[in-house]
């Protein structure tokens, strides 16, 4: 034991003389009683802000929702119609072998017209959508017997009298509504057609088909190009890499384009794959590689990050049988790491599908009445879509435009839960 | 035959390749004994594989570029091109009409006399697409009896295929130069050219924005005056959108890591990243559609003048909540790097939470959360659709919130919508907007990433 | 020794600690008093520092402990209804294992609790108290020039020696130290101890050290911790010279540890 040994209790230092706290007066009391008062309120402060926000993106889906599930419904009139004294000019005998054909020249809008106003009075056929011909075409083609009776068919109502019949439209049109309800005529059916349709200029036929096919063939092109360069950036930087320079220059290139504003990446697409290479404007093709550019440097950062969890005594042990430093990363690195790189991928894949600016730079904005039929041909994209409808005079696009939000959300909730879940799934500690 | 299919030849005569190669290296090595040879089947298969496609996938890229050349040589050839026109523009018109049919991109012809040419474009692709692929093919198979040749016991295969693969993988990490070199690039060159045009301190500083009266031919002075725009980036995304997302933010983070329970963390912070996952064209809309409305009655009521449907307030208070998010995780992050040690010392001093917090947790973390703060700003003025659908196209200079004022991504997406002429000032004028938007979130990207730095070494 | 000369500052009777389902405290009942410098010792593990902070409920902080048994300061129940922590803490002070002043100036970490707790009725007033703690914890001739010198800027020693200021400053009267000197060099250590010595007699002061050496030294009464049980306490010599339990020889002779 030390020399300097145990010191005697006799040896206490001598009090120093002090008046201890008064910790139960009445004026310590009432501080403390304050002190508690304001740590309440702090708290509330807190969950009130944590509150404020998810408020907020209950507000915004609700109104979304509101607004966007009455574009998957249409308002839909029961049409009689009298064919045999129709103005219909038909050969019944051609109808047989070649409907489709025969119909597309016949005066099918002449006999909605004629029977609108027959049966609804003088501006009968003003109620009437564009979609109305489409349904008679279906039904005679369907039946083609029909054009010897008298029948009835469901057709979609116009624009203005779907928004009437939903909310409110036009005083016109309120009365319009309130004439074919009394005669019975308005029901309200699911609009599926809005999946399979694409732009167009009437709010009651326009869909998101040809906008979902842009998107679709859109990502397509940008995960073929940036997966693989980014997960090869990825393994070269953080298995192969000497530390000079040039690494360092990938390294800032890799950490600033993760934070540059999207449009620049458009400026980019505009000015290289356009005006330099001449690749046809408005395509998925160079929509896809602009944001294939914008997605890469997220997908290098995950994939880093994921190769870096994989502990350093894997490799030692693939080294240690003798392997390759390619077969190592390649056999042993990369498969391990893949649950976190794909997750960080459909991250930066969900980022690119909803991005809307660089698209709008490199004109993926076009009006797009069918859908394209290629990565080369003009098209556009879900979020552009949205845009485009969102800046059109017609009310009837107001809920098509929130159907077509909600089509999106949809989309971009899917892939995320699919990251989370395989972040969960796979989620090791080594 | 088209691109595709001689590409997708290529590839199977490559796999082709590989199976053989392979066969005969497993043949070989059951001859001489596993420890005889230097690489596995497999290796020498790739390695003839690799021969076999890349020397005519080289080839045929070069191809494609030289092709329309040749092909346009050939035609002009023809004794039908003697009759066209002589100056280069009409007559380059002509040429691409008759291409456009050949090809069949194009179905009828607005000049007659494109359609004399069309079957001498129809010949000449096809003769050198023909030409094209045969050479390829011939490189194909070139290659891969020459790599095919070398399967010995004794060939390192394997080192030779994994120089490819490095090469392959240095090659992708250097995209992410490139890219940045291009997008400095063609924002230097272009804005170099707006420059020429526009008299730079004009630009940045002068007070009137109106490209619309240069296209109009009144001149380009006194057009480009950017600061209008700079304040409003400024107004919307520095100032407006933070007001919201900084206190919103921190307080989030606050609670979700200080009071919370982890049960309630966890499902309260997904929700957090839900808003932040939310495409930036839905936020616009919204704003655009139900805070934009709401706000100007309201300013209409109370009687503010000015009140436009298109705000500053409106755009930057939905973009705050857009930030929210990122605040938060940003907070969150340098609040949980604050060792809890420090969190022990003021407890254990009898400090209640909100004490320790407010005067131990959140001094400590303050670089950290400036940081994060810096680079919520440079994503907020680098947010294009919210303001565009919401702020408006007014270049106004104005203090007031309910007014319409004009970003500058705002008027990149508005000087390169629609039909354009590229060398007009106007349209280089977005390219001049790109440059001061990249260097400013540059600069304050790099700036944040430095300050986040030092703190984190501060505590390690 | 006069053990029973003084009234216990603190008093702990068959203390129970978990967290969540495991028990890491059993049964443990101990005196602390105003006079004595009391040490904790044991092997690392054994509860000690546990202990430690159930004293001045430092636990409560830990989402999962639960603490059953009766702990006293001055007779009053420190877990009861009526007794509100921040008092309670104003009044245990405790210092770490790890020196850790905010990153605030000298005088801003020791004017920290005063200023919390109110207890300077001005500038001139906290200016005093700032002068009167550093003085104590022997750091004032050392400091006094650089009173606006971020804490973090002073050596380790210096350190452990600022947050003893900043307990001291908020007068308390028991100051719990949980193994003050690991982190340190032996030079800051020998001041430590001398700073204890010190500050015994104002202050019950309890320590928990795993350097038995320490414990001699700084320690008037000494309990040995196994295993989450309090082996045996006593006058420090006697736990040294003449250990009634087996494992307490065992564990100071140096079988483990």
């Amino acid at each position: 034991m030390s020399s300097r040994a145990i010191p005697e209790v006799e040896t206490v230092a001598p009090r120093v003389a002090r008046t201890p706290t008064d910790w139960k007066g009445d004026a310590m009391r009432r501080r403390i009683a304050g002190r508690y008062g304001a740590e309440r309120r702090f708290r509330l402060l807190g969950l009130a802000a944590v509150a404020l926000s998810g408020g907020f993106l209950l507000f915004l889906l609700i109104t979304m929702m509101a607004n966007g599930l009455r574009g998957f419904t249409q308002t839909q009139i029961a049409l009689p119609i009298d064919f045999p004294s129709s103005p219909l000019v038909i050969d019944p005998a051609s109808l047989k072998t070649n409907p489709e054909q025969v119909l597309a020249g016949a005066n099918l809008p002449q006999v909605i017209d004629h029977a609108a106003v027959a049966a609804f009075g003088k501006d009968g056929g003003r109620f009437m959508s564009a979609g109305a011909v489409t349904a008679l075409r279906q039904a005679i083609i369907d039946d083609p017997d029909i054009l010897t009776r008298k029948a009835t068919i469901t057709v979609p109502a116009s624009e203005g009298v779907d928004l009437a019949a939903k909310s409110n439209g036009s005083p016109a049109d309120e009365a319009a509504v309130a004439r074919l309800k009394q005669a019975g005529a308005l029901s309200t059916g699911a609009n599926l057609s809005f999946l399979t349709l694409s732009d167009g200029t009437d709010p009651t036929v326009v869909g998101v088909w040809g906008a979902l096919k842009g998107s679709l063939l859109t990502m397509g092109i940008t995960l073929l190009l940036s997966f693989p360069i980014g997960v090869f950036s990825a393994l070269y930087l953080e298995e192969y890499a000497p530390r000079n320079r040039w690494t360092d220059l990938i390294e800032v290139s890799i950490n600033n384009l993760a934070a540059v504003p999207s449009i620049i990446f458009g400026l980019l697409g505009l000015a290289i794959f356009l005006n330099v290479a001449h690749l046809p404007r408005s395509a998925p093709l160079v929509g896809g590689m602009t944001l294939a550019l914008m997605t890469m440097p997220v997908i290098v950062i995950a994939g880093r990050n994921a190769i870096k969890a994989v502990p350093p005594s894997i490799r030692d042990a693939a080294r240690g049988i003798g392997a390759s430093p390619v077969q190592v990363v390649f056999h042993h690195v990369l498969p391990l790491a893949l649950p976190g790189i794909l997750t960080g991928t459909i991250i930066g894949m969900a980022r690119a599908l909803g991005e809307t600016a660089p698209l709008l730079m490199i004109g993926m904005r076009a009006f797009v009445a069918s859908p394209p039929g290629g990565i080369t041909d003009p098209a556009t994209v879900l979020p552009v879509q949205i845009f485009l409808w969102s800046d059109e005079v017609g009310k009837g696009f107001i809920e098509k435009t929130s159907a077509a939000i909600i089509v999106l959300l949809i989309f971009l909730l899917t892939m995320n839960s699919i990251a989370i879940y395989l972040r969960n799934k796979f989620e090791k500690k080594w | 035959m088209t691109g595709l299919m001689i590409v997708l030849i290529i590839l199977a005569l490559g796999a082709i390749g590989w199976i053989v190669a392979r066969a005969r290296a497993t043949r070989l090595q059951i001859e001489v004994g596993r420890l005889a040879t230097n690489s596995r089947p497999t290796q020498h298969g790739w390695y003839v594989a690799l021969w076999t496609t890349l020397p005519a996938l080289a080839f045929l890229a070069v191809w494609a570029n030289v092709m329309p050349g040749l092909v346009h040589g050939t035609v002009m050839a023809t004794p039908a091109a003697r009759s066209l026109p002589a100056d280069d523009f009409s007559r380059n018109a002509v040429l691409a009409e008759a291409q456009a049919i050949a090809s069949g991109a194009q179905a009828g012809a607005f000049n007659p006399q494109s359609l004399t040419l069309v079957d001498s474009f129809r010949a000449a692709t096809s003769r050198y697409s023909a030409i094209g692929a045969i050479l390829a093919a011939i490189l194909a198979f070139a290659g891969g009896a020459y790599a095919f040749s070398r399967v010995r016991p004794a060939f390192t295969a394997r080192s030779r295929v994994e120089r490819v693969v490095m090469w392959t993988l240095l090659g992708a990490s250097l995209i992410a130069i490139i890219t940045t070199a291009g997008i400095v690039a063609s924002l230097l060159l272009e804005s170099l050219r707006f420059f020429s045009m526009v008299n730079p301190l004009d630009f940045l500083f002068g007070l009137k924005w109106s490209p619309q009266s240069a296209a109009l031919g009144y001149g380009n002075e006194n057009a480009f005056g950017a600061v209008p725009l700079f304040w409003g980036t400024v107004f919307i995304g520095a100032i407006i959108a933070m007001i919201v997302a900084i206190p919103l933010g921190l307080m989030s983070a606050i609670y979700l890591t200080q009071y919370a329970r982890p049960e309630t963390r966890k499902w309260m912070k997904p929700i957090l990243e839900v808003l932040a996952g939310v495409p930036t064209v839905v936020y616009g809309y919204f704003a655009a559609l139900t805070v934009a409305p709401a706000l100007r009655s309201f300013a209409s009521t109370v009687g503010i003048p000015g009140a436009s449907s298109e705000s500053a307030l409106a755009a930057g208070l939905v973009m705050g909540v857009m930030i929210i998010p990122f605040v938060s995780s940003m907070a969150d992050d340098s609040i949980a790097a604050v060792p809890q040690a420090m969190r022990d010392g003021s407890l254990a001093m009898g400090a209640t939470t909100s004490e320790t917090i407010r005067k131990v947790l959140i001094p400590a973390a303050l670089p950290g959360v400036v940081g994060g703060v810096l680079l919520a700003v440079s994503r907020a003025i680098g947010e294009t659709m919210i303001v565009v659908m919401a702020a408006g196209l007014a270049a106004n200079l104005t203090l007031n919130p309910f007014a319409s004022v004009t970003t500058v991504t705002t008027q990149m997406v508005q000087l390169l919508t629609g039909d354009q002429e590229f060398d007009s000032a106007k349209t280089l004028a977005a390219f001049a907007l790109g440059l001061v938007l990249f260097v400013v979130t540059l600069l304050l990207n790099i700036v944040a990433l430095r300050v986040v730095k030092k703190y984190r070494e501060a505590y390690e | 020794m006069a053990e029973s000369d003084t009234i216990p500052k603190m008093s702990a009777r068959g203390v129970n600690v978990f967290y969540g389902e495991k028990q890491a405290i059993q049964d443990v009942s101990i005196d602390v008093d105003l006079d004595n410098v009391t040490a904790f010792i044991g092997p690392s593990g054994c509860g000690k520092s546990t202990f430690l902070r159930t004293l001045n409920r430092m636990n409560d902080t830990v989402a999962s402990a639960r603490v059953e048994g009766k702990i006293t300061l001055d007779g009053e129940d420190i877990y009861g209804a009526n007794m509100d922590v921040v008092q309670l803490r104003a009044r245990v002070g405790m210092v770490f294992q790890k020196p850790n002043p905010f990153p605030k100036t000298i005088y801003e970490n020791v004017a920290y609790g005063p200023r919390i707790h109110g207890l300077a009725s001005g500038k001139a007033d906290l200016d005093q108290i700032v002068e009167k703690s550093l003085r104590r914890a022997g750091l004032w001739d050392e400091v006094k020039d650089r009173l606006n010198d971020s804490g973090t800027a002073l050596s380790g020693g210096q350190q452990q020696r600022l947050c003893i200021a900043r307990a001291i400053a908020v007068d308390p009267e028991v100051i719990l130290m949980d193994e003050p000197c690991s982190a340190l060099d032996p030079i800051a250590t020998a001041k430590i101890e001398e700073l204890i010595l010190e500050l015994r007699g104002n202050y019950a002061i309890v320590i928990v050290t795993h350097n038995m050496q320490q414990a001699a030294r700084v320690s008037q009464r000494t309990a040995f911790f196994h295993l989450g049980r309090m082996v045996e306490q006593g006058p420090t010599t006697e736990i040294f010279t003449n250990p009634r339990e087996e494992r307490t020889k065992d564990y100071i002779t140096g079988r483990y540890g």
